[in-house]
């Protein structure tokens, strides 16, 4: 940590990255190609690098490359060719249980591309919350990302996986992630990117083979001017009783924002809702673009979106109770981007706040 | 006590989207004064209120108003409020993801214990920590702006029809309250704060008593006087005999 410069440290801290691990109970931390940092002090949880991780154990080769596939696109391609696999592995043993996070530091300073291949794996029963601090430089002008992960949440295992994104205008950013996710499984998948970005495009799968698991995905992005953000997030209710929920919450002062969902529901007793809203401060693009299908009759599935600027009559309704028009705005901007997610240890919570408070003061 | 006023609205005249919907409307509130405003619906009488507290989109094309003294005829909505003026709305919006307790807190220097406090008062205590007017009922709905006043303690209060969709048991509740936020407890020498309330059916007059009554038909305040009196007559004979008779 000695080796980075301030600057890049208050970027790193807003990605949840807490220097000194006060609530952390393990980290990983690599700059562009390099290790620099690997430590876990829970019980029944190793976090290891990958390449360590596939020589230990021989059934890691179960869980590389399953739930996302070596030729996906040309961005899993280029993680797969790579003959050093860089990147983090989780493995919660079973019945391990830690409500404080771990936390993944990725870090992107002097190489071109930063290639990134994640395993987390949650055995029967144990639960983990991993929060991915993605951060470029403050003097990095341009750059990729490319970050392939793969998430196992076993039977009745709970996994959270929170990403903050805290990079430059010039870096392009490709995470490939999938998960799969057992019987009475739970997945929450948290993303949050308030900071000027070149693009970033994803669309993370969460499959549910097991009955009674649960996936639930949310987003809150901000679209600056010059930002492309292709977003989108899709469950595969693959088993009876499963149920989802993709939540997202956009806002443009001038860049794209594209929020995708897609939910399939092809077992009986299954349950799914996209939810997009999304807030135009300035002029740009919230294209929403929900996908529910389903194939046989026991399954509900639903969607809202809605896209529009804030109503006059709510910036004047906090008027009339003394606010400023700059106050009353920024009021009702903070509770939009309000997403209170049930299941989130409040040490995450408050790091997903504390990103939008700073993004908050840039509106 | 009229020496001292409150507010003074002088050859009023209000345009909304281009059509004139208030017209001459003169108007003098004095201190410790509560007022009542009737008409029939459509009348302009949510389009004076609204012209009061500065709401965008009714452009005041002639005249003034005059609040303790200055005139606030163009001055921006926060200003009227930090003033004094306060408004309990008859359709407010609802706010997702902001709670009332924090909107409480961010308007006032009370502590969040003191607001507690005065939500228990109007069994609003709950709501603290839901969104804005989300999901609220009618009722709910009510105590939330009459709390909101509570914390807010304008001088001149501006009550849009606060029997509306209020069941009796509420209404109890919340006329103390309002009666309270107009110092209908003080003694009329040393009463300070004022009202104007908006009400068809002048149920609010069974928790306090008013000064003045005002009937405003077609944009215009065809008449003043004892506001229980103006009542009975509406009530007897409806609002065709104030179009009739332009004094009671």
């Amino acid at each position: 940590m000695e080796h980075l410069s301030q600057e890049d440290r208050e970027r790193l801290a807003l990605t949840g990255l807490e220097v000194g691990m006060q609530n952390r109970c393990g980290s990983f931390f690599q700059i562009d190609q390099r290790v620099v940092q690997t430590t876990c002090g829970a019980e029944g949880i190793e976090m290891l690098p990958i390449k360590v991780a596939l020589e230990k154990y021989d059934w890691m080769e179960d869980y590389y490359w399953n739930a996302v596939p070596r030729d996906a696109d040309k961005y899993t391609q280029y993680v797969a060719k790579q003959e050093t696999p860089q990147g983090l592995v989780v493995i919660a043993h079973p019945g391990a249980k830690v409500a404080m996070p771990l936390q993944a530091c990725l870090f992107l300073r002097e190489e071109p591309v930063q290639h990134v291949h994640n395993i987390f794996i949650a055995r029967e029963d144990s639960e983990i919350h991993i929060i991915s601090g993605c951060a470029s430089s403050w003097q990095k002008e341009r750059g990729a990302h490319i970050g392939v992960t793969e998430i196992y949440v076993g039977k009745d295992a709970k996994v959270t996986s929170t990403m903050i994104h805290n990079w430059n205008p010039g870096i392009s950013v490709f995470p490939r992630s999938a998960t799969i996710v057992e019987e009475g499984g739970i997945f929450l998948s948290n993303y949050v990117c308030m900071q000027p970005v070149k693009q970033v495009t994803m669309y993370p799968t969460a499959r549910l083979i097991g009955k009674n698991a649960v996936a639930r995905f949310s987003s809150i992005v901000v679209a600056t001017p010059g930002s492309l953000l292709d977003l989108g997030s899709r469950t595969i209710l693959a088993a009876e009783y499963t149920s989802t929920e993709l939540i997202t919450r956009a806002i443009t002062t001038g860049g794209v924002a594209i929020s995708r969902g897609h939910i399939l529901g092809e077992k009986e007793n299954t349950r799914g809702h996209i939810e997009c809203k999304g807030l135009i401060l300035k002029d740009g693009t919230i294209h929403a673009i929900p996908e529910i299908e389903g194939t046989l009759t026991g399954t509900e599935l639903s969607h809202e979106a809605a896209v529009g600027k804030i109503a006059r009559h709510e910036i004047e309704y906090l008027m009339a109770r003394g606010l400023s028009e700059e106050e009353a705005t920024a009021t009702i901007i903070r509770g939009f981007l309000d997403v209170k997610i049930s299941g989130l240890p409040a040490v995450l919570q408050r790091q997903i706040d504390a990103a939008i408070d700073e993004a908050e003061s840039g509106f | 006590m009229t020496e001292c006023r409150m507010l003074d609205i002088s050859d009023l005249h209000v345009s909304v989207d281009g059509t004139e919907v208030l017209r001459d409307i003169n108007l003098r509130i004095g201190q410790g004064e509560t007022h009542v405003l009737m008409g029939p619906n459509g009348s302009g009488k949510s389009t004076l209120l609204k012209a009061i507290m500065g709401f965008g989109g009714y452009r005041i094309t002639a005249g003034s108003i005059t609040f303790k003294g200055d005139d606030i005829t163009h001055i921006p909505i926060h200003e009227r409020a930090h003033l004094g003026i306060g408004m309990m709305f008859q359709h407010p919006p609802t706010i997702s993801g902001l709670k009332l307790g924090k909107l409480l807190v961010a308007t006032s220097h009370m502590s969040e214990d003191a607001i507690e406090a005065l939500a228990q008062l109007v069994n609003m205590e709950k709501f603290l920590a839901r969104d804005i007017n989300v999901g609220f009922s009618g009722g709910e709905i009510k105590r939330s702006e009459v709390l909101q006043l509570m914390v807010q303690r304008p001088d001149f209060v501006m009550l849009d029809e606060p029997e509306s969709g209020v069941d009796l048991e509420n209404m109890s509740l919340m006329g103390k309250e309002i009666a309270g936020l107009l110092e209908k407890d003080v003694h009329i020498i040393n009463r300070r704060r004022s009202g104007l309330i908006i009400t068809h059916t002048g149920y609010i007059l069974d928790y306090l008593e008013a000064d003045q009554g005002h009937v405003m038909i077609g944009g215009q305040i065809r008449c003043h006087g004892n506001p229980r009196e103006i009542l009975r007559v509406i009530k007897e004979k409806g609002y065709g005999e104030c179009l009739r008779c332009k004094q009671i």
